[in-house]
């Protein structure tokens, strides 16, 4: 738990300042090909009721039995979180009735879980840290989907989704601002992707996150708690935590009481509207369910698959920052994708890892962001951009003329070495060539050679018109000294 | 342990079967003497005693995650008494 | 053609093997038996053309040499078991119409084996009962007639409200009534508190509740998920051994179901129990018990030690506790088990100006009186505030309920006898009383076996001073049945079979 309250993220209100309490229970979809305990296609899409099993459609009669790489999903999961794993854990029913769960219970874990606690590292905007404290993560079963807008009298449902294996993630209330919630998400999110656990795919529904909110006096105890449920974007968490916590800090500052309750955040009016009448605080009837038994393994499978996780993103981070000398901040960005950072660490491969590095994020991503491409559809692979950070370290090209000869790559493709020679790209670098167009310049301008003995500062300004001269194809650097030896400064 | 009506009535509709006001009294007589009959349970000391979590003890079984079920829409709502293109239809939810 | 329904299962077995009789024929003379005994209800539902093509395409394989284990055998299935496009109902009316198109473990292995479907057997609602008298489809008469009425006041009855004519047991009333009447070869069944044993024992004839995950529950509608197993009823403990093996065996659609290879039952039947050593468990001689079910108890007792089986008293204390505590598990599980039960999908739909009365109205309707009881209690035991009292209370004295058999097990003994009911049938609508738990007490000596997940058989061994037939039980260790078959197999040889005397409701 963040012990230390920190000013800056307090809201104030008209009688003071108040602290906001968040914690969050995330809904991440386990990527498998197959239900949890049906064999049922979980493929996205897909015809009303075609995924279904008579299993998920709660035949009578029928049992579940359980996918094995849901289990291995969810352990995997656990270790990225840095949790503890249960080696037992038992799966409970859930009962309660809705046309969408048809068995009339969700199977899911109650008691005892398949992963208890664990800490996720967030890295903020600022540049702090801040440790998010993980409650649990079980496996449970997704429901159906009810559309309501198809017919004016009846509700239409389809089953696809039902059985679906659900991974729960809890955190404890350690989040203290919108900020830091959307950048908690945002790492687990990566984390996901990551481990391959979950695509995290928020617009079709891969995850989804009930947001518990409550407010306080700095100091006081936990306030009451109302839950936001099935937040379906970033986005959406930071605006929905800012107006359910200024809805609270009003009411109390008006002398009200918050009421336990669910609420719904509505985008399109920026407010949470309570989403249950309160008369019916769900009885849910947990018991294990007798149609399985306790989900037991050793510890010897947990190693197993721990050998066998990809470099998740913080030790990736940390790795970039000592092996390619990289700022926090950089490493940072780098790492957010997995896939970003696979091709950062192509380019950077045998180069000089902060100029890839700056390529990588202030080239490449900037001018993908501009066609709204992620770096999957990036038109310039790695191998391309790793040759003009080549032209540029063995000196053929400038700064300058690489990125023009990136957005050439980028804009038609091609070889750069073969853009480079054909298009007459490169450098100049012979001294000679040089002081040809040094003392051309400087004959033209006299006055402008005296002044420059005296103001440094014009140097910049003969250093230009030589690049002219030279069309551009001088290396500054050889201009400026060559200048600089010339005119006489030093 | 005995049950008042206003429990029978929360018990029926959490088990969502509509109870006519009538039929409460005699519910409750039923319930009553079934709870009445378990109470005995109450003699045992089950002190340090594990609740069966399995009849017959053994590892779970778990399934390869392969699909090879589903793709039986007209199967799964052969059988519903409201149906429309493959969707179950229902009367209205309100959320 | 009546001989044909006289055969046992193995006799018919053995003559359709030989060719002495053919497949057809014998189904044929068990359609007509099941039409005749319309008025037993003992079937719910008749499948007689599916019979007889079954029945052909036996003859065809017999006549190839390729029979199966049941091949051409005709066989009446409890209406608890999904059958491919053949209604199934649990006899509730919120199954009304319900046609699987999915056939159960058990039953396709039956099917695979060569068995002959003649149709649907009456059951207590949802396996909820221990006469049969709480089905949707009305209660199954037992082809034994009471005590001293005449053939006026049997017709009458029989026709009438079939009030005071007997019970066959159950929940699986309709399967041992047409066993007994020779309906069918042999019927399929379910126990979770001993609805094939105290059915079978009411009947005279045999049934056996195996272990707890010896048969598949996949496609057999579910009351309680811990305690259902499928077992078959039969007029012999030889034709039970040889339906079970085709029964038996590890179902992956079924987690409960266990991976252990079926032995070959029918080799145990007449196997020496010479030097086994039975339990004779004191607890189950309760208060009141009847002379007449003491005096079949020692009957039994002398049996097996003229066949050289040592007796020993044993002792399981928490046996008391087993019913109330079995009152408690399976209405839980029900519950949440009967909750698909909505009108969404399948089955019945009344409906309401929304979702939640159309829950109401479909599950008020569609549930009996029993069912309705159940699942209240079901709920109210796993509710807020009481699933640790309750629930939670129940499931350790399940494990003190077992480890009593363990340590009887572990200390030498083999097989435990007891009596299977306190009591021979009774009459149709004699329990009606307002206190459910008279009813219950029929299962008190065979809930402990449900509880503890062990094999139990049922098999007549007498008859009461009445001259109906009484019943002992044999409850055996995780497994094995084969020991179950061989024990049953001296009693059945020194007993005797036992048939009503005459076929009156024809």
């Amino acid at each position: 738990m963040n012990a230390t309250l920190d000013p800056k993220k307090l809201i104030s209100g008209a009688t003071g300042d108040w602290e906001v309490v968040i914690g969050m229970e995330i809904h991440a979809q386990v990527t498998s090909h197959s239900k949890l305990f049906s064999g049922a296609s979980t493929a996205f899409g897909g015809d009303q009721n075609a995924h279904v099993s008579l299993v998920d459609a709660a035949m009578p009669g029928m049992l579940p039995v359980i996918n094995e790489e849901c289990v291995k999903q969810a352990v995997r999961t656990g270790l990225g979180l840095n949790a503890a794993i249960n080696l037992r854990s038992v799966f409970d029913r859930k009962n309660y009735f809705y046309p969408d769960l048809p068995q009339g219970y969700q199977i899911s874990q109650y008691k005892y879980p398949i992963v208890g606690e664990g800490i996720v590292l967030v890295d903020l905007p600022d540049g702090s840290q801040i440790t998010v404290g993980i409650e649990r993560l079980h496996l449970e079963q997704d429901a159906g989907k009810s559309l309501h807008d198809q017919h004016p009298t009846m509700s239409y449902v389809d089953l696809n989704r039902s059985g679906v294996a659900l991974m729960e993630i809890v955190s404890k209330p350690d989040l203290r601002s919108s900020e830091e919630a959307r950048a908690y998400v945002t790492k687990l999110r990566t984390i996901l992707r990551y481990l391959g656990t979950c695509d995290g795919n928020m617009d079709e529904g891969s995850l989804r996150a009930d947001v518990n909110v409550s407010v306080r006096r700095p100091g006081d105890a936990l306030g009451t708690r109302c839950e936001i449920k099935n937040v379906n974007s970033i986005r959406f968490i930071g605006q929905a935590i800012e107006t359910e916590a200024r809805r609270q800090i009003a009411i109390i500052e008006d002398g009200g009481t918050i009421d336990q309750e669910t609420r719904l955040f509505d985008p399109s009016k920026g407010e949470t509207r309570s989403m249950r009448s309160k008369e019916e605080a769900h009885d849910y009837r947990y018991f294990p369910d007798p149609d399985l038994l306790p989900l037991e393994f050793d510890q010897a499978f947990v190693d197993a698959l721990k050998a066998e996780l990809p470099e998740l993103p913080d030790a990736k981070k940390a790795r970039f920052m000592k092996d390619y000398g990289l700022p926090p901040y950089d490493a940072g960005v780098l790492v957010a994708e997995r896939v970003q950072a696979d091709y950062f660490e192509a380019v950077a491969k045998g180069r000089d890892g902060k100029m890839a590095a700056n390529w990588v994020i202030n080239e490449l991503f900037g001018r993908l962001n501009k066609e709204g491409k992620d770096i999957e559809k990036s038109p310039v692979s790695a191998e391309q951009l790793g040759a003009i950070v080549d032209l540029i370290g063995e000196g053929t090209i400038s700064g300058k003329m690489a990125k023009d000869l990136f957005e050439i790559v980028f804009v038609e493709g091609g070889d750069p070495r073969q853009i480079v020679t054909e298009r007459g790209m490169i450098q100049v670098t012979d001294t000679g060539a040089i002081e040809a167009a040094v003392d051309a310049v400087m004959a033209q301008n006299p006055d402008k050679v005296e002044q420059a003995r005296t103001k440094p500062g014009m140097l910049g300004w003969f250093v230009g018109q030589v690049m002219k001269q030279t069309g551009g194809k001088a290396n500054p650097q050889a201009v400026s000294d060559i200048l600089k030896a010339k005119i006489g400064l030093e | 342990m005995s049950v008042d009506q206003a429990t029978v009535r929360r018990i029926a509709h959490l088990a969502r079967i509509r109870v006519t006001e009538d039929e409460v009294p005699h519910l409750q007589g039923e319930l009553n003497a079934i709870l009445d009959f378990v109470a005995q349970l109450d003699e045992v000391s089950v002190e340090g005693v594990e609740p069966m979590t399995s009849v017959t003890p053994m590892q779970m079984k778990k399934r390869v995650d392969v699909v090879n079920d589903g793709f039986m829409a007209d199967k799964v709502t052969a059988n519903a008494p409201a149906a429309d293109d493959h969707f179950f239809t229902v009367p209205k939810v309100v959320e | 053609m009546s001989e044909l329904i006289d055969l046992t299962l193995a006799e018919a077995r053995d003559a359709l093997k030989a060719k002495t009789i053919s497949a057809v024929d014998l189904t044929k003379a068990h359609v007509k038996a099941m039409e005749e005994a319309r008025a037993l209800n003992a079937y719910v539902l008749e499948t007689p053309d599916q019979a007889l093509a079954m029945a052909k395409a036996s003859d065809d394989k017999l006549a190839r040499g390729d029979a199966g284990p049941l091949e051409g055998l005709p066989l009446g299935i409890k209406d608890l078991y999904a059958t491919d496009g053949v209604r199934t109902t649990a006899c509730s009316k919120i199954l009304d119409g319900f046609v699987p198109r999915y056939e159960s473990t058990v039953t396709s292995q039956l099917w695979r084996d060569g068995a002959v479907m003649l149709g649907k057997l009456n059951n207590d609602e949802f396996a909820m009962g221990s006469s049969n008298e709480t089905s949707a489809m009305g209660p199954v008469v037992s082809p034994w007639a009471p005590p001293n009425w005449d053939k006026a006041r049997l017709a009458t009855a029989l026709k009438g409200d079939k009030k005071g004519l007997l019970v066959p047991g159950g929940s699986s009333g309709g399967s041992s009534a047409a066993v007994a009447a020779r309906l069918c070869l042999g019927a399929t069944a379910t126990d979770t508190g001993g609805s094939i044993r105290q059915p079978a024992a009411f009947t005279g004839t045999v049934g056996i509740k195996p272990t707890y995950g010896r048969c598949s529950r996949w496609g057999i509608v579910a009351f309680a998920s811990s305690l259902d197993q499928a077992g078959p009823i039969a007029r012999t403990v030889r034709d039970n051994a040889i339906l079970l093996r085709s029964m038996a065996g590890h179902d992956p659609k079924d987690t409960t179901s266990v991976d252990r290879a079926v032995p070959d039952y029918e080799a145990a039947v007449g196997r020496s129990v010479k030097g086994m050593t039975i339990g004779i468990p004191k607890e189950y001689r309760v208060d009141g018990m009847s002379a007449e079910i003491e005096a079949l108890w020692q009957k039994g007792i002398g049996f097996l030690r003229d066949a050289g089986a040592k007796i020993v008293d044993v002792s399981l204390p928490h046996t008391k506790y087993a019913l109330p505590a079995y009152y408690i598990v399976a209405p839980a599980e029900a519950s949440s088990n009967l909750a698909r039960y909505d009108g969404v999908r399948y089955g019945l739909r009344v409906d309401g100006k929304d979702i939640a009365e159309m829950y109401e109205n479909t599950r008020a309707a569609g549930f009996g009186k029993e069912v309705r009881r159940r699942i209240m209690i079901g709920t109210y035991v796993l509710s807020a505030g009481y699933y640790d009292a309750y629930y939670v209370r129940a499931q350790k004295i399940r494990t003190l309920i077992r480890q009593d058999f363990e340590t009887v097990y572990h200390a030498g003994v083999d097989a435990i006898l007891t009596p299977a009911t306190p009591s021979p049938a009774f009459g149709i609508g004699e329990m009606g009383s307002a206190d459910p738990v008279e009813m219950y007490l029929n299962d008190i000596f065979t809930v402990t076996v449900n509880m503890a997940g062990l094999p139990g058989l049922a098999l007549p061994a007498g008859t009461s001073d009445q001259g109906l037939p009484l019943g002992l039980q044999l409850i055996g260790r995780p497994f094995d049945e084969e020991a179950l078959f061989a024990l049953g197999e001296v009693i059945e040889q020194a007993a005797g079979s036992f048939a009503p005397a005459e076929k009156w409701w024809v």
